[in-house]
């Protein structure tokens, strides 16, 4: 349950102005409006006891009436920075988006009979993209979802067709530029075919250092026998607010298999929600996160076996400095139906600071009879034997505990499947460690 | 090359002193072994050498090549030319041996004012010397020590001492756990690397090493000091009679 508090009047004003100035038609004006009413019924939840969900997070800072949507046009963004500055690979189908607005411009999508990949606002009236968007993040199912609904404007709708396969992988890059205080509300939703197999990635670059707030929902439907392989980029700034909400429908047989990334914002939240709602579906979510200074994320993943044979991992692993904290919440569900349901969980932390904290926990929650699950989670410093071992080869310390760093988050990054997005994190890792290592104790 | 002089050392933050007066000299080309009974202090020595932070050296000098290394970090030690063969190697996730040994043999090469070697000649040496130490090329895919079988781990740590080609190799009981095949390979990497300019320490419990590698001197360690010094001969006698005559020599001091 999450509690009303007093809020800043800017979001009520805001989402007038925008229902005034960027109308649309009827089906989603009412779909805005409903996010908007529960919104305005229950602003932001607080970070009070007894409050399960969001105990760790403290989100006064949006409280305060100072995030303000856009309205204007989006700064302008060269192709070179893009490819600079984010995950970019002209063989992607790239669809961008500047400060939340859709850039036909800088976007790359190839014709391809068997994926349509288009800005939410021409799907208006695509019947796939009515039944199932707010379907799984529904617009009243917590204060963000109700925020991201509320300003609907500009997003991305990918559509995979029935046993479609091979397409180049499909980039939803959201970009924000320079600007304080700026709030933007990415949407996506991706729906795959029968037996069709695509790569999506979701990217979310800050090409400045104010602080934004940036509150996506992504929705993957994936239907019968189809395979989505998923990855999420976070790396905006360490000012910036990210609150990102993912919901995932299985169908049987079906395969979801995410990596997601963090480099830590002020403060942000992962939080990802799984419904293998049919037999035999399966689904690995795997995450990497780093934060130093005061920063604070949280990942927020849960999985839910609604029906027998299904298989899921959560494997998720943190790198924590300064006075940072992390929370790695993770559950698993299985209900009574979920015979023969597989799960396992593990979360394993390297500490660098005694002033770093990370919460972490995993849970199981079983109501079938024929399972078979594990769960762990570590939280440990750089282990002095191994420091030891390191600089007995003439190695020092600092360049000992690097590459202890990088080899603990390489298990994750290894993971990711596509080129052009694995060099990406790997190269923000490797940027990222001196400055963790200067806030190591 | 090694001097030694009454060298006392506890472990961290306890009055436990290991070593009590220990004093040795290794010259240069000469293969020393030390040998003792169990909780002699004989790991402790070698642990000593490189600087493990878990002990406190109270009294006494090391000298290598006639510089005090004791205020030195291990890393410096290292690239001065000491290395330790280690008796239980440190599992390094996510680091496979290929990188672990590039980046030591860069700073070594770094501390001797030469460039790294390119990836295509270090790589060049990597698989020779994979080969020749005997390991498996699939196991040095995976991340260093991980999942290694004792004598795995140690045939990974000669593969380390032979590209690392240090001045003074001290092997912690690298003999314990292997089988005769494996005590082979560890012998021929040795006798491979003897040259008059390196020198070695080989700590051990069992005289069977020694049959494969032949010391110059022989040191008996009991109870944190050295109580006979000598030829091959003294190897012989610990295997025939075991520690027992020097224990009760050692008591009755």
């Amino acid at each position: 349950m999450t509690l009303a508090t007093a809020r800043g009047e800017k979001y009520a004003a805001d989402f007038k102005a925008l229902t005034e100035s960027r109308p649309v038609g009827d089906w989603m004006a009412e779909l805005r409006q409903r996010g908007w009413d529960h919104f305005d019924s229950i602003g932001f939840p607080t970070a009070r006891r007894g409050n399960e969900l969001w105990k760790y997070t403290n989100l006064a800072t949006l409280d305060r009436g100072k995030f303000g949507f856009q309205l204007d046009e989006p700064n302008s963004v060269s192709a070179e920075v893009l490819r600079e500055r984010a995950p970019w690979s002209d063989d992607w189908n790239t669809l961008v988006f500047i400060d939340g607005r859709y850039s036909k411009a800088l976007s790359q999508v190839s014709s391809d009979d068997g994926v349509q990949a288009l800005n939410l606002t021409d799907a208006e009236n695509n019947e796939t993209f009515r039944k199932n968007l707010g379907l799984h993040a529904a617009a009243d199912e917590n204060a963000f979802s109700a925020l991201n609904t509320a300003f609907l404007t500009d997003g991305a709708f990918v559509q995979i067709s029935d046993n479609h396969e091979g397409t180049s992988p499909i980039h939803l890059l959201f970009v924000t530029t320079p600007a304080s205080f700026r709030a933007t509300y990415p949407r996506t939703l991706v729906v795959a075919g029968t037996n069709s197999r695509a790569t999506v990635m979701e990217s979310y670059i800050g090409l400045g250092d104010e602080r934004g707030f940036t509150a996506p929902v992504a929705e993957y439907v994936l239907n019968s026998g189809s395979g989505i392989d998923h990855y999420r980029v976070l790396v905006e700034n360490e000012e910036s607010f990210h609150i990102g909400i993912t919901r995932v429908y299985q169908s049987d047989n079906s395969t979801f298999t995410s990596t997601s990334f963090a480099l830590g914002p002020k403060i942000g939240r992962n939080d990802v929600h799984v419904l293998l709602d049919a037999p035999g579906a399966e689904c690995t979510l795997n995450g990497l996160y780093l934060t130093t200074g005061d920063q604070h994320m949280d990942n927020h993943i849960s999985t839910t076996h609604a029906k027998p044979h299904g298989t899921s991992h959560q494997f998720f692993k943190g790198v924590l400095s300064g006075n940072s904290r992390a929370v790695f919440s993770g559950r698993v569900l299985v209900e009574k139906d979920a015979q023969k349901t597989q799960a396992f969980q593990k979360d394993l932390n390297l500490i660098l600071s005694h002033g770093a904290e990370i919460d972490t926990k995993p849970s199981l929650e079983i109501y079938a009879d024929d399972v078979q699950c594990a769960h762990g989670a570590t939280a440990g410093h750089t282990d002095p034997e191994t420091l030891f071992y390191m600089q007995a080869r003439g190695i020092d310390k600092v360049t000992a505990q690097a590459m202890l760093m990088r080899g603990f988050a390489s298990e994750i990054v290894d993971l990711i499947g596509v080129d052009g997005i694995r060099d990406y994190v790997h190269g923000v890792v490797e940027e990222a460690i001196p400055r963790l290592q200067a806030a190591a104790d | 090359m090694l001097q030694v002089t009454d060298l006392h050392a506890s472990v961290l933050d306890t009055d436990n002193e290991i070593l009590k007066g220990l004093s040795l000299s290794i010259g240069a080309g000469e293969v020393h072994a030390i040998m003792g009974p169990n909780g002699s202090g004989k790991s402790t020595f070698a642990n000593v050498l490189l600087g493990r932070p878990d002990y406190v050296v109270n009294s006494g000098t090391v000298r290598f090549d006639d510089e005090d290394i004791l205020g030195l970090f291990p890393d410096q030690r290292a690239l001065r030319g000491l290395f330790l063969a280690f008796q239980y190697p440190a599992e390094i996730p996510g680091v496979r041996p290929w990188q672990f040994l590039k980046a030591a043999l860069d700073a070594k090469r770094a501390y001797a004012g030469e460039k790294p070697l390119s990836v295509r000649d270090f790589s060049k040496l990597f698989d020779e010397k994979v080969e020749a130490v005997g390991i498996d090329p699939d196991l040095v895919k995976r991340s260093l020590n991980e999942g290694f079988s004792g004598g795995e781990k140690k045939r990974n740590e000669m593969l380390q001492l032979e590209m690392l080609e240090p001045r003074l190799a001290i092997l912690d009981e690298t003999d314990s756990g292997l089988d005769v095949d494996a005590l082979k390979i560890v012998a021929e990497g040795v006798n491979n690397l003897r040259s008059p300019d390196r020198s070695f320490l080989i700590v051990t419990h069992y005289q069977r090493l020694l049959n494969y590698i032949k010391p110059d001197v022989v040191h008996i360690l009991v109870d944190g000091r050295i109580v006979e010094t000598g030829g091959p001969d003294v190897a012989m006698s610990v295997e025939n009679h075991g520690y027992e005559q020097y224990i009760k020599a050692a008591a009755a001091d």
